[in-house]
Order: C-alpha cells, then sequence, then structure tokens
C-alpha cells in the first residue's frame, strides 16, 4: 500500500494524520457548509448582514418547507424522477442486450459498433443540440417528459454498452457452450444464464446512469420549457429568478436538489465507483 | 417463420439484440452530428427556409470577436484544469488509509462530483458574491480586497474554472484512489526492500503503475474544459460582456438568442473537431488493446 499504513505509527502520527484529514475535509466542504447553514437562516439575518455569524432564528423547518410546500420545486422533483427512472430503466434493457450482443458473438460489424457507441458518447452536446431539437419537435414530443426520457436513453445507452459488454466478456464460454449443448435457446441463455450474472452491473450502471440524467442540466433547457414538464435542475434555476435576494430559499432549494444523487452514491459507493472506473484501458 | 429463427438463431440473435440499441443512437446522436455539420452550411433562423451559404458562417467566426473570445476561455480552463490531476492525486494519496470511518470522508471528499453542476454553479455564484462571499470574508481577513470577480471582464472566467475545478478534482481523486487501490502490494513492498521512500517511490514506482489511470484522467480533463456550459450559464450567462463565455456557451447563445441556427450549427462542428482532436488519441489508444 503507499502510502505506507499508519498504523504501525506512533500514536502522534496517526493523530497527526487524523487532524490534517478532518483539516482538509472541512476546508473542501466550505462551500457546501455555507450553502447548508445559509438554508437555515432567517431573512432578518440576511438583511441584517448576519451571512457568517450563527444564525440568530434558526429556520430549520420554515425556509425548507417554503420551498417545497409554497414553490413549484416538490413538482420539479417528480418530474425528475418520471424522467430519470425510465430513462435508467431504459437504458439497462438497452444496454445489457447490445453489451452482451457484442461481447458474446463474432460478427464483422461488432468492432465499427463499439466504437460508434463510445465515440457518440464523448461528442459535445452542442453539437447535437439542433437537430435533436427539431427531432422532438417533428415526433411531437417537444417539451414532454418523453422528449428527455428518449434523449437521455439513448445517449447514456453508449456508455452503458461498453460497460455491460466489458462485463458479459469476463464470463467464462464454456458456460455458454454447456447450455447449447442442452438446447437451450440463445434468448435464454441471455436471460437466464448472462443476466443474471451481470446483477452487481446493473446496480452500478443503475447508480451512475441516475446521477448523470438527475443533475443534467443542459438538455432540460434545450427540449422543455413548460414548468410542467420540467426537472429540478433548470427549476431550480427558473426560481432563482423569482427569489432575487432570499438566498436562504435558494440555498435549501439547492440542497433538496442536489439529495437524491448524493444519497444513491453513500447507499451505494462500491457500485458507483466500480462503474466510473470501468472504461479505463487494461494494461 | 420459426424454422428460420432455429435454424439461424446464432446469427439472429446478436441483431435482434443490438437492433433497439443501435437505431436509437443512429437516430438521436450519429444523424444529428451529421445533420449540425450540414446545418453549418446554412443561413437559417430557426422557422423560415434555409438559405445556403457555403463557409460564409466560418468566414465570418474567423472575425468574430466574441468567437476568439470564447475560444481562449476554453483553452485557459483546459490549461488551468492540469491543476485537477495534481489535486486529485494529493487527494486520493491522503484517503489510502485503512482508519475507521475512512468510507464516510472518502465520500465526503467525492461529493463535489455528485452534486449537480447547476447547484455547483449556485455553492459558487453565492461563495464569489461581492457583498457577502465567502470568498471575500477570506480576503478581508487577509487585509485585502474586497473582489468582484464575478462582476469583473478579468475575473469571471477564473470563478467559473474555480468553480469547474471542485468537482473535478473530486472525479480525479475517485479514479486515482481506485488506481491506488489495485496496485500490488508486492511492487511497493519490494520496492521498500530497495530502500524506496516517499517522492521518490511516487515518481518511479507508483506513477508508472498509476499511467492507465492518468490516462483516463487527463481525457476527462479535456472533455470537460471543452464541455463547459453549466456553470457558464448559472454564474455569468457569459457576461460581462461576453468576457467569461466559452464555445459552448456561445453556440446555445447564437443559435436561441440570436436565432442563427446555421451560425450556431458552425460553432458546434468546430467544438467538435476539437473534441474528436483530443478524443481521438484516447480512442486509438483503447482499441488497440481490442483483440481483433
Amino acid at each position: 500500500m503507499f502510502p505506507a499504513p499508519l498504523h504501525r505509527r506512533p500514536r502522534a502520527v496517526q493523530a497527526a494524520y487524523r487532524a490534517a484529514l478532518a483539516a482538509s475535509l472541512s476546508v473542501w466542504l466550505l462551500p457546501l457548509a455555507a450553502i447548508a447553514l445559509t438554508s437555515i437562516r432567517s431573512m432578518d439575518d440576511l438583511n441584517s448582514g448576519n451571512y457568517w455569524g450563527w444564525p440568530e432564528q434558526p429556520q430549520l423547518v420554515a425556509n425548507y418547507a417554503a420551498v417545497l410546500l409554497h414553490s413549484e420545486m416538490t413538482g420539479f422533483i417528480v418530474n425528475s424522477f418520471l424522467i430519470t427512472l425510465p430513462a435508467v430503466a431504459g437504458t439497462l434493457v438497452l444496454s445489457s442486450m447490445a453489451g452482451f450482443a457484442l461481447a458474446r458473438y463474432r460478427f464483422k460489424a461488432n468492432l465499427a459498433l463499439l466504437v460508434m457507441f463510445i465515440a457518440g458518447n464523448l461528442v459535445p452536446f452542442q453539437i447535437l443540440m439542433i437537430p435533436v431539437r427539431g427531432l422532438m419537435l417533428d415526433l411531437g414530443l417537444y417539451d414532454t417528459r418523453w422528449a428527455l426520457i428518449l434523449f437521455h436513453t439513448a445517449f447514456q445507452t453508449g456508455f452503458c454498452t461498453l460497460f455491460m459488454r466489458n462485463f458479459f466478456r469476463q464470463l467464462p464460454e464454456a458456460l455458454f457452450d454447456a447450455a447449447r449443448l442442452d438446447g437451450w435457446s440463445e434468448l435464454r441463455i441471455f436471460w437466464q444464464i448472462g443476466l443474471p450474472l451481470v446483477r452487481p452491473a446493473l446496480a452500478a450502471m443503475a447508480a451512475i446512469v441516475f446521477t448523470f440524467v438527475w443533475n443534467d442540466y443542459f438538455w432540460s433547457l434545450v427540449l422543455v420549457h413548460s414548468n410542467d414538464v420540467r426537472p429540478v435542475t433548470s427549476g431550480l434555476q427558473s426560481l432563482r429568478g423569482m427569489w432575487v435576494a432570499s438566498w436562504n430559499l435558494i440555498a435549501a432549494g439547492s440542497l433538496v436538489a442536489a439529495l437524491p444523487p448524493v444519497v444513491l452514491f453513500f447507499l451505494m459507493q462500491r457500485h458507483f465507483i466500480a462503474g466510473l472506473t470501468s472504461g479505463a484501458p487494461e494494461e | 417463420m420459426n424454422r428460420i429463427w432455429l435454424r439461424h438463431q446464432r446469427a439472429l440473435t446478436p441483431v435482434l439484440l443490438l437492433a433497439p440499441a443501435a437505431t436509437l443512437f443512429l437516430v438521436f446522436v450519429i444523424y444529428p452530428i451529421t445533420a449540425s455539420i450540414g446545418l453549418s452550411l446554412y443561413d437559417w433562423d430557426g422557422v423560415g427556409p434555409r438559405r445556403w451559404v457555403g463557409f460564409a458562417n466560418y468566414y465570418e467566426l474567423a472575425s468574430d470577436p466574441v468567437f476568439w473570445t470564447a475560444a481562449a476561455n476554453n483553452l485557459l480552463w483546459l490549461t488551468l484544469n492540469g491543476a485537477a490531476p495534481l489535486l486529485g492525486l494529493g487527494i486520493a494519496l491522503l484517503l489510502n488509509q485503512a482508519i475507521a470511518g475512512i468510507r464516510i470522508v472518502r465520500a465526503l471528499f467525492f461529493l463535489p462530483f455528485i452534486i449537480s453542476p447547476v447547484v455547483v454553479g449556485l455553492v459558487f455564484a453565492w461563495f464569489f458574491n461581492t457583498r457577502f462571499g465567502l470568498f471575500n470574508e477570506a480576503l478581508s481577513w487577509l487585509g485585502l480586497g474586497p473582489l468582484a470577480p464575478l462582476d469583473s471582464e478579468d475575473g469571471a472566467i477564473f470563478a467559473i474554472v474555480t468553480a469547474g475545478l471542485w468537482p473535478q478534482v473530486a472525479y480525479c481523486a475517485i479514479l486515482y484512489l481506485t488506481g491506488l487501490i489495485t496496485i500490488r502490494p508486492e511492487m511497493i513492498d519490494a520496492a521498500r526492500v530497495d530502500g524506496a521512500r516517499g517522492l521518490a517511490m511516487l515518481r518511479h514506482v507508483v506513477m508508472p503503475q498509476l499511467r492507465p489511470v492518468t490516462f483516463i484522467v487527463a481525457m476527462v480533463c479535456i472533455v470537460n474544459a471543452l464541455r463547459g456550459f453549466d456553470l457558464v450559464m448559472i454564474m455569468t450567462g457569459g457576461g460581462p460582456y461576453d468576457s467569461s463565455t466559452v464555445l459552448g456557451y456561445y453556440m446555445y447563445e447564437q443559435t436561441f438568442v440570436s436565432t442563427r441556427f446555421g451560425y450556431g450549427a458552425a460553432i458546434a462542428t468546430i467544438l467538435f473537431v476539437l473534441m474528436a482532436a483530443g478524443v481521438g488519441v484516447f480512442l486509438w489508444r483503447l482499441l488497440r488493446r481490442e483483440p481483433r
């Protein structure tokens, strides 16, 4: 292990390490702590210039209640779920099918398709913006949640196909040959042997795609504009215009908007990180 | 039908499994790339008829000062993003200890990467606020300031890039920590027996092992420097006077605010070419390792 493990070093060194860790973590999260503190301030505090002192009358509930009950925030959050969950499901289905095909079958276009999925996923969104918006207008999906669901599913499938393919490729060929000798159909092999064996990969994908789609801002500006269908990212920005100087509400709204992927990350940290680092070329 | 399926199912299955994903990807990712490049040769307001103008949009870009500001800002972003791998590696080295509670500490360090860029933008807009931001609070403790980076033509882009570094460093730390954990301990132990310590060990033993990670990290830093949009939109709207705009934001603005779709498509095409140059190296290297 590098750096050398500290548990064999003197206690003073260990204590110094813990102190350094705590200090750097506090500096690192300072901007976030500032916004958390602001989210429980009263308007009186802000008006009297008490930005950094202890909140005079902490509004632990009031500000969050104002955001969730008396603004459109709750609707935006519901929209974010209604967009993100179907997109995650769609991506998992499509990319596990495509990943299995690319991993376990030899055919001419195999490598070309893999390149297409990887390369397409790395392009800047701006090169897709005008035509994708045009397609959604033509399909009558512009300004509906379906526009976002469909696009995110298509786009995320690129990265996830690469990921699923790498997982399916690690399974031993003998497993599949044995099933074929028993007369199993190819689709049954995929469904009953392939898929159950990559369940951890599916979990990792779900966590990552959820975070990417939830956090998307660009496409929520390009593909929808009504408040009825807006997700929380562009919704938050539109509320900012309404709340102008009410930084306490903006802060509370921001924390609420950030929360779902953070909770998911804490619950699935290991899967999540395994997924993020899976694109690495092995040496 | 059934008989055909049974006879050819080993050839047909991959087609069947790939069809939905490939179709969707072709329609919503591949076709739009070609359509945008084509559109860059037209003059179009997004509604009326399109008018063919050849390379006129590109000629105009060459003498458009805002385009060059945007490109220079992307370059600045790219340069300053060079700090992300260093800081990320530093954090990863700090976190590679097995003490109680380290999992939570790691997760907290990674947090900025998980939070939506919209929220990161708001957090830093608040941080750099002239009247009450923590940034000026800190400056005043040092007897300096106040500064108004977000309202200054020279400072705005630096404030944006700083905000961008926060999640970027977190991402680099995740990648490096995973890399450090997977280094074989025998390598380190053997080097230690040979007397390698500290920085020498890092430089001659650890970093060579981390090369594939460094490669990904570099790639991600390049891609994200070119992708910049969210933070610009949230923190400054490209201002003041277009001083903090980047190509990704200028494209959006030209298309929807000035309704110059062809011109926007030309900016997007240039961005695409820049990205292709950066990413091409990555793909080539990734695929070289694939057995045929």
